[in-house]
């Protein structure tokens, strides 16, 4: 079974004071060499893509609303531009940047991951994420959002944000097949450009928005580029199971790996999910040998390190471990948050990759230039096809 | 010291002045097309590359328009792509103030100006109507009398979020632990169009601002420039056109405390190069008539008609029905808003003295070029333009993809530079220094 690997790349690592580290490069986290530079080195490491994480509202220490520190990273690029930046500059690498569908506008999204696609000549995916906190709803002015209590979530009101997330991916996947692959004919016989049969309204019609088509960017190189949400609970996990192509969860023992990946498998039996399943990736914030560092950057933050993921600071080689033990479970994947950049992303690269290479369980070169190809994918007709009138 | 000639170079669009069928015309979607074109123009030292947008595909009498280029890609997308393979050239992105918001469009225009060392302009556009706005959450609610209204103060809006971190909030200093300042990125906007509170999570981009541009031509778009716009995309590409459209706008500055050097004015202008004079003239015609197809004559006709033509001959004379003036049947395009029935009586006329077909006329009427002649020929006679006032550049719109700029680059540009009116080297790093803006 093929191992797929890939870093979750965010400011200067997901250790709030990672910043601090003596390897960060804090004043740099804006510039496109800091960007290019961890690029490479997911590159260097074969990995399958790595993702950029993005939101509307300001880093904060607090679940809800803005807070007054300015001891940790605050403010971040917009993950798509980020994304396209380097495409030009990386050329195997997937390029997976996260996008707000609570906010943005599902043609607006549509039209620009096609436009990586392009860029990248097939290598873009998507992360539509679901941003249900009042911060980022006050930055447009449109909504207005009761407050969020981790503990006591309002599961009606987070079930709306995911509907309406399920029926913007259906309207971005509509867009990117209403343009069937072979629309543009160029006849000079009959002057035509396109054939128009070929494109197509998608006339979607929701409660949150309408959306009336084509797109106005030709069909991605992929078909469809690769789509992926993190779930921690049933909701996202179907979520997922209607809508994307790979799921990032988040289990802290191989006991709860095994219990979450029972939950997807429901999760795709209860929205009858049809063609390939879910792939299914854990999520793990690496700290390599990073006891002590882990230790001393909790000491310059104020706080122990609390993750919604695992935090792992074990060795190369003892990560490979559970990675091979957890893919016998049915992970196909493993998604990894770097603590601290670059220093962690390199060792990904230049430890944990060996490692498993050494063990048989990664590829020693880049086979695929495509990324849905590299993830076992098939290249997917429109669903148009055929259907002009 | 002459005044220095700013220059652009436009990608080809979706309109029929792009020549899709010539045998040198490439994709229109493949990055590489963009790289090569952006490439050129650094090469020729142009201040920047600008992309056009289009949020719906045009139709024509309920069909999507199949004639033209049909598709492209989203504007801040490939520009912050071609951030990656060039280095100076500014990368100007056409988006849309109706059917997006202040605070996403500010902090990708932010991002880009990060991403590509201070090389971002932001083209302003107030497209409004309800056929565009199908694609959209907001739909097309907004009345056109309220386009510059949103438009002025989404700008403005974007300004306060650009302003809302300090050159100096990023401190980002391990020992003292200080990564920001108190409060950086924190806004709030109260106004008709938006009211909007938070922090920005952008910090402030090399240029600060990017560069603002703007190519409304009404009374309203005039002033929007005047008070607003760091360049003017204009279409008064002639010299007594021009001259009077540059002093008008020019003289509009002085009560929003600006000077004239402040807003640069650059017409979207053709070229068509020969040997001789005479040589330029026949390629000119040669490439009007690969621009205006036999049925591209017709649905030309059509859009003025408001009605189907398709029966008539295009190689034959002009349609003996009469139009029909109701709503028209061309949708997401600029429309023609004069009288349509006077411009079929002039054209009939026109046709009836010079024994012309519906090609002929349409070939007559639409798209001539703006320059045309010898490379010494064209680069004196966009010299003249600049130095007489009638423009400060130009953007340079070719007509094939991707190729369409490489004869003014090769051929034109070293003589404006021999004239000592165009750079040979890139003096500043910023758009902001290529085009001489505070």
């Amino acid at each position: 079974m093929t191992l797929h690997l890939s870093a979750a790349l965010d400011g200067a690592g997901w250790h709030p004071a990672a910043w601090r580290d003596p390897a960060a490069r804090p004043r740099e986290l804006f510039s496109a060499r800091y960007w290019a530079g961890l690029a490479a080195e997911a590159e260097r490491g074969l990995l399958d893509f790595v993702t950029f994480e993005d939101a509307f509202a300001l880093q904060s220490s607090r679940f809800e609303g803005h807070d007054d520190r300015t001891d940790q990273v605050r403010g971040r690029l917009d993950a798509v531009l980020l994304a396209a930046r380097l495409a030009p500059v990386t050329t195997h690498l997937g390029l997976v940047p996260t996008t707000s569908t609570t906010h943005s506008e599902p043609f607006h999204v549509a039209v620009g991951i096609a436009s990586l696609d392009h860029a990248s000549r097939g290598r873009a995916g998507w992360r539509p994420q679901v941003h249900g906190r009042d911060v980022d709803a006050r930055h447009f002015g449109r909504r207005e959002f009761p407050p969020l209590d981790p503990a006591a979530l309002d599961w009606g009101f987070v079930s709306t944000l995911f509907d309406e997330a399920a029926d913007f991916a259906e309207v971005v996947r509509r867009l990117w097949d209403s343009w069937e692959d072979d629309a543009e004919i160029r006849d000079a016989a009959t002057g035509r450009f396109i054939d128009r049969d070929k494109l197509h309204y998608i006339d979607f019609v929701g409660e949150h928005f309408s959306v009336r088509g084509p797109s106005i960017t030709p069909r991605p190189p992929q078909g469809q580029p690769l789509v992926t949400v993190l779930g921690h609970d049933v909701v996202p996990y179907e979520l997922a199971a209607r809508s994307a192509d790979v799921l990032y969860v988040t289990p802290h023992s191989r006991e709860q790996a095994a219990t979450i990946l029972g939950q997807v498998r429901d999760a795709e039996r209860t929205v009858v999910r049809t063609g390939e399943p879910l792939k299914v990736f854990a999520d793990v914030l690496v700290i390599f040998d990073g006891a002590e560092r882990k230790a001393r950057l909790d000491d310059l933050d104020g706080a122990e390190l609390f993750s919604d993921a695992l935090i792992f600071t074990g060795s190369a080689g003892e990560l490979a471990d559970l990675i091979l033990d957890w893919r016998e479970l049915g992970y196909e994947g493993f998604r990894l948050r770097p603590g601290v950049l670059p220093t962690d992303l390199a060792e990904i690269s230049g430890k944990l990759v060996p490692e498993l290479q050494r063990r048989g369980a990664f590829r020693t070169s880049y086979q695929e230039t495509v990324l849905r190809e590299r993830l076992g994918l098939p290249r997917p007709l429109s669903r148009y096809t055929g259907t002009a009138r | 010291m002459p005044k220095q000639i700013h220059l652009a170079a436009h990608f080809p669009g979706v309109n029929n002045t792009t020549v899709w069928s010539d045998p040198e015309a490439g994709s229109q979607i493949d990055f590489a097309s963009f790289e090569r074109l952006a490439r050129t123009a650094e090469r020729g030292k142009f201040d920047f590359f600008f992309l056009a947008e289009g949020l719906r595909l045009r139709e024509l009498k309920g069909k999507i328009y199949d004639l033209d280029v049909v598709g492209r890609p989203e504007s801040l997308t490939v520009l912050s792509a071609l951030a990656g393979v060039t280095t100076h050239l500014g990368l100007a992105a056409t988006v849309n103030s109706t059917f997006n918001e202040p605070y996403e469009v500010a902090r990708r225009l932010a991002t880009l100006d990060h991403l590509s060392d201070g090389r971002a302009a932001w083209n302003v556009v107030t497209s409004w109507d309800a056929f565009t706005g199908e694609n959209f959450r907001r739909g097309g609610y907004l009345a056109e009398a309220d386009r510059y209204a949103r438009a002025r103060e989404f700008l403005a809006t974007a300004r306060e979020l650009w302003d809302s971190w300090s050159p100096d909030a990023l401190i980002g200093d391990a020992d003292s632990g200080r990564f920001v300042t108190e409060g950086a990125g924190e806004f709030r906007h109260e106004g008709p169009q938006f009211s909007i509170s938070g922090r920005f999570n952008v910090p402030r981009g090399p240029q600060g601002r990017p560069v603002i541009l703007q190519a409304g031509d009404s009374p309203e778009g005039r002033e929007f420039a005047a008070s607003d716009a760091d360049v003017i995309f204009s279409r008064h590409s002639t010299l007594e056109d021009g001259r009077a459209f540059y002093k008008d706008v020019k003289d509009r500055l002085g009560k929003y405390g600006r000077r004239p050097s402040d807003l640069k004015i650059l017409p979207a202008v053709t070229y068509v190069l020969g040997d001789t004079g005479e040589e330029a003239q026949e390629r000119a015609l040669h490439i009007r008539r690969q621009q205006v197809s036999g049925q591209t004559a017709l649905s030309f006709l059509e859009a003025i008609w408001g009605r189907d033509l398709s029966g008539y001959d295009p190689e034959g004379p002009l349609p003996d029905v009469e139009p029909d003036l109701g709503e028209g049947v061309s949708r997401g395009r600029a429309q023609f808003r004069g009288d349509r029935g006077a411009v079929v009586k002039q054209w009939r006329e026109l046709a009836a003295s010079r024994g012309y077909s519906i090609r002929d006329l349409a070939v007559e009427v639409t798209g001539r070029q703006t320059f045309v002649g010898t490379a010494a020929t064209v680069a004196d006679q966009l010299n003249e333009h600049v130095q007489t006032d009638a423009c400060d550049g130009f953007i340079i719109a070719p007509h094939v993809t991707p190729g369409g700029i490489d004869a003014f680059v090769d051929q034109v540009v070293p003589l404006l530079q021999e004239k000592g009116v165009f750079r040979t080297e890139y003096s500043g790093t910023t758009l902001r220094d290529h085009l001489e803006l505070s």
